[in-house]
């Protein structure tokens, strides 16, 4: 017996590489933030959305470049005319080339998008961090901070408060939204620790004495990040329409700023002579939504750790 | 040559070094209620009066139900949960007394090998990140030959292939994830490994590969294990004494050959009793128990005797009086029982 | 498994009811998956039969396609990704694979039931444990609410559960994982079925409740005459329970016979290695003898028998060339190209042979 025992379990010491599992065996160095850029790239939603999010963020960035006008050259004597080839939107009250506003009406909505996005990201996922990590009262008091904040509707808290200042700029309007839309990606970021934090890596790296901060950077982040930022990309699409919205309610950016917003607010006093007035913002903020949206619902998709599982 | 004094049975004269000394561990979770003020409901007993040594090379098996406290107890033994008393001595320190760098330096000592091998690793870490990590935690415990080369060494000890160092664990099968595993608990060469329940996810032909591994390593390294599991077939295989632990508390402590030859707590005979033997002609040739119902809630317990409310052997003094885990007559394992007597009708031993 | 049935002293108590043949019989079945990585063979022409009061047993490893037999019988596979490719599921002669939906929907519970492993996850958490036993007779037999609630308390004491009575109106989660187990066999046994298919049923348990529920179904396969097919990857309960064996590997059936003959004379080394891998609880601390190497991917199977990559006596030929799965004496068949010099002990591995 012992004899033929050694010539079989020679095999599994002798032969130190079980091949790998097959379906990875083509790639060498597959990191999951590989495969999470690969089946990006394979989504034809992610591919169509990072497109318009590139072109509508150089907008932002450099009007200049899409428009040879300035949008505050505005000579009430060319003021109402309809689309042409010269002025490709019209022209509004004013006369400005509507065309050139609208490009730079960009920068102001992005702008508020990504301030409060950003924030939002950083603080809520920092506080529901803290929350899911130390659990107790750290997590009692913040969690009803947020169902406070939560009890408020969002738009209705921006527009008491924004209605009761006299000056607002775009920092103004990020400033209060931020305030009122925190805990959504606090509960977000909480959840998602919460789903990590029980993994045996964490226990195993607690058993080698390594320190909060220790895990929370190198095995609770890394693990619970992904939902939150896909999420973050389709809460800034949330948050350019809460701007266009508040602005367009004259609550929000006040003139001479140039935004979506103020142009749909302008637009609406003549809706029945000139419509285009309307209608070409309005394509812009629907795209900028649409493209957040999608890009966010592309990246959650990849990032998912259950579509990873084997 | 044991800076013990507690009795321990049937040790042979030349036995090794006490590395692990545990005596009388008691952990209690307490039930709250209330919304803002809690108050405390009850416990639930989930380790309460545990003891035990652990020699220098043995492996101690600890075998029980679900909800019987091993788990917790490997958790307490790793000081992942602080006991509420107790002793847990490591050659002779005492090891909840430390705090700091310490506790630091003797969590080297000490490692833990986990159940699931999907939930064990890091997925955004590489394998090599993953068993260099307890040198990033233990940065005096570098090899000198470097951190990358001593972790691929310890691939190719668990049977690994070193090339695939780079590589992430869902590109591994849950067999070679569990290596990934024990490669860790290897890295910082420890004196003692918990493995809980190490491969009970694992289907049968890879778990007899990871039990060698587990064996060879112990043999190569005479490093000492605390293997828990709830398969005795097992834990048989790879214990040199074992404990079988009920309610939260040891029913039987002995070596291998006592408590499966000749087991004398009733429990221990049922579970016995309730393995099935991979062999059809022993159809209806073994002894059979069947305990009727189901562990009584741990929050909860029976007085005196935990087991007595699904013994057959129950009588007064069971309700009244905890039995004590001594060696009884007629025995040399220690049993928890009043009515102790080895049965050797359900022995899992060949005659 | 091609055999000839074996226990036709039993009386069918419904074969007056459906057509004729054995109670179930598996042709030639071929189940795929398909997904991004491409087609996944789960299954590869399985064949066996089964007969009233009879126990087969399915063993497998994970991955070796066992649970989908058993969801492909029960018709509660998941279509996509899942896609049977071929073969025939005959219940007492009927194609249950031809069938309408809707037909097919009535057989089930009623002739053919399962078990699953998980019972928590397979009873509703927000019903009553009684109701969702009465609901079985509600729903078939348009019993009313009363005598169904009867009979549900009837049948959870037939399973075992104390207090009956008391406990019809408790949900599912203030019950133990043993007794939730006996609550899904009670729902599955409540209208008398014919075949019951048990997918892990004790895999979740504790040994001691393991002992208790595995006696509880003999006991009631023996009452209702049923067809049991039992999954599992335990070889101890299948040794306790299984009157026949057929041992699944990579989709395939490397090996189907009697309990009695396979445990004491393989026919197949995937058998045999299975068998030495396994700790024995009437065994110490032997060095166990694991089957090197890993089952092989659904999506990339190896050319020849799918074992030969992990066979000791693996040779050009298993390499090459797909065994059938052929007798080797009466009722023991093995997918082996040197099943005789198995089943007989003679087999050497090429080193051996050299020697």
């Amino acid at each position: 017996m012992t004899e033929l025992n050694k010539a079989h379990t020679v095999v599994p010491a002798g032969d130190p590489a079980p091949s790998p599992a097959p379906k990875a065996s083509a790639q060498k160095d597959a990191s999951l933030w590989m495969d999470t850029w690969r089946s990006l790239l394979r989504n034809p939603w992610f591919v169509v959305s990072a497109t318009l999010l590139v072109m509508l963020i150089a907008v932002a960035l450099f009007p200049q470049l899409f428009t040879d006008h300035n949008p505050r050259d505005c000579p009430l004597s060319r003021s109402r005319q309809e689309p042409s080839a010269e002025h490709w939107f019209g022209t509004d009250i004013q006369g400005c080339d509507y065309y050139t506003r609208v490009i730079y009406g960009a920068g102001n909505s992005m702008a508020v998008g990504v301030i409060v996005t950003l924030s939002i990201l950083v603080l809520g996922s920092l506080l529901g961090l803290l929350a899911a990590y130390f659990g107790g009262w750290v997590d009692a008091v913040l969690m009803r901070l947020t169902d406070l904040i939560f009890a408020i509707p969002y738009m209705l808290g921006a527009l008491v408060f924004l209605a009761a200042r006299q000056e607002r700029s775009v920092w103004d309007v990020a400033f209060i939204l931020i305030v009122f839309t925190w805990p959504t990606m606090a509960r977000l970021m909480r959840g998602s620790v919460l789903a990590v934090i029980n993994n045996d890596y964490v226990t195993a790296a607690r058993a080698l004495g390594a320190g909060p901060l220790t895990i929370m950077r190198r095995h609770i982040i890394p693990n619970s990040l992904g939902p939150v930022v896909g999420y973050a990309a389709v809460y800034t699409g949330v948050i350019i329409g809460a701007e266009a919205t508040l602005t367009f309610l004259g609550v929000g950016l006040q003139l001479p700023a140039i935004s979506w917003g103020l142009q749909l607010n302008d637009a609406q006093s003549y809706l029945q002579q000139m419509p285009h007035l309307l209608t070409f913002p309005l394509i812009f903020v629907a795209l900028t939504v649409f493209a957040f949206t999608t890009m966010g619902e592309a990246l959650r998709d990849a990032l998912d750790p259950k579509s990873k599982k084997r | 040559m044991s800076p013990s004094s507690t009795p321990e049975a049937a040790l042979p004269e030349e036995s090794p070094e006490v590395v692990l000394e545990v005596e009388d561990l008691v952990k209690h979770f307490p039930l709250k209620e209330g919304l803002i003020f809690k108050r405390q409901t009850g416990a639930v007993q989930a380790v309460d009066g545990v003891s035990f040594q652990l020699r220098r090379g043995e492996t101690l098996g600890i075998v029980g139900e679900s909800g019987c406290g091993k788990s917790t107890l490997a958790k307490l033994l790793m000081r992942l949960e602080e006991p509420d008393s107790g002793a847990v001595r490591f050659r002779g320190e005492d090891f909840l007394a430390m705090r700091g760098e310490a506790l630091r330096r003797m969590r080297r000592k000490i490692q833990i090998i986990f159940q699931d091998p999907y939930t064990s690793l890091n997925p955004r870490m590489s394998v090599g990140d993953i068993v260099a990590e307890p040198f990033k935690l233990h940065p005096e415990a570098k090899p000198a030959i470097g951190v990358r080369k001593r972790v691929k060494e310890l691939l190719d000890v668990v049977g690994l292939n070193p090339d695939h160092i780079n590589r992430y664990p869902h590109q591994f099968s849950g067999g070679q994830r569990q290596r990934i595993g024990i490669a860790r608990g290897l890295a910082l060469n420890p004196d003692v490994i918990i493995c809980d329940e190490p491969v009970s996810a694992l289907d049968v032909s890879v778990q007899a590969q990871v039990m060698n591994l587990l064996k060879d390593l112990q043999g190569e390294f005479g490093m000492s294990y605390i293997f828990i599991a709830h398969d005795l077939s097992v834990v048989r295989h790879i214990s040199d004494r074992l404990a079988v632990m009920y309610l939260g508390k040891l029913a039987e402590l002995g070596t291998d050959h006592e408590l499966y030859g000749a087991p004398a707590h009733p429990y221990t005979q049922a579970l016995l009793s309730a393995v099935p033997v991979p062999d059809p002609t022993m159809r209806g040739q073994r002894q059979e128990i069947v305990l009727q119902g189901d562990p009584p809630n741990p929050a909860d317990p029976p007085s005196g005797c935990r087991f007595r409310t699904r013994c057959w052997k129950a009588t007064e003094i069971c309700i009244t009086e905890e039995p004590e885990l001594i060696v009884r007559p007629g025995v040399t394992q220690q049993v928890a029982c009043h009515h102790a007597e080895p049965n050797t009708a359900v022995s899992a031993e060949d005659h | 498994m091609t055999t000839a049935p074996q226990n036709t002293s039993a009386q069918h108590s419904r074969s007056d009811v459906a057509g004729n043949g054995p109670l179930l019989e598996v042709k030639d079945l071929h189940v795929e998956f398909r997904t991004k990585h491409g087609v996944a063979q789960a299954i590869n022409g399985l064949n066996f039969t089964l007969e009233a009061g009879e126990t087969l047993a399915i063993l497998g490893e994970s991955g070796s396609g066992k649970s989908v037999t058993a969801q492909t019988i029960m018709g509660i596979l998941d279509m996509p990704p899942g896609h049977i490719a071929g073969g025939e599921i005959r219940y007492r002669g009927q194609d249950l694979l031809a069938m309408k939906p809707e037909q097919r929907r009535r057989l089930r519970g009623v002739s053919i039931s399962m078990i699953f492993q998980d019972a928590l996850s397979s009873l509703n958490p927000v019903l009553p444990v009684g109701w969702q036993i009465a609901e079985m007779f509600r729903v078939h037999q348009k019993m009313r609410r009363r005598p169904a609630r009867q009979r549900a308390i009837e049948l959870m004491r037939r399973v075992g559960i104390p207090a009956a009575e008391r406990r019809v109106g408790d949900y599912p989660h203030q019950f133990s994982g043993g007794m939730r187990q006996r609550i899904m066999i009670a729902m599955a046994i409540a209208l008398n079925p014919d075949v019951l298919i048990a997918d892990e049923p004790t895999t979740a348990l504790d040994v001691t409740v393991q002992a208790q529920v595995m006696r509880l179904l003999k006991e009631l396969q023996t009452e209702n005459n049923m067809g049991l097919i039992l999954i599992t990857h335990d070889l101890g309960v299948v040794a306790d329970v299984a009157d026949k064996i057929a041992v699944m590997y990579a989709g395939r059936v490397m090996e189907a016979a009697d309990v009695y003959d396979i445990y004491a004379r393989p026919g197949h080394p995937y058998t045999q290695g299975l068998l030495e891998s396994l700790p024995r609880i009437d065994a110490a601390g032997e060095r166990l003898n694991a089957i090197p190497g890993l089952p092989p991917s659904l999506t990339d199977m190896p050319p020849g028998c799918p074992f030969s990559p992990r066979c000791p006596y693996a040779t050009d030929l298993c390499r090459s060339e797909l065994p059938g799965l052929l007798p080797i004496v009466a009722e023991h068949t093995s997918a082996c190209h040197f099943r005789d010099d198995m089943y007989r002990g003679r087999l050497q591995t090429p080193e051996e042979a050299q020697a």
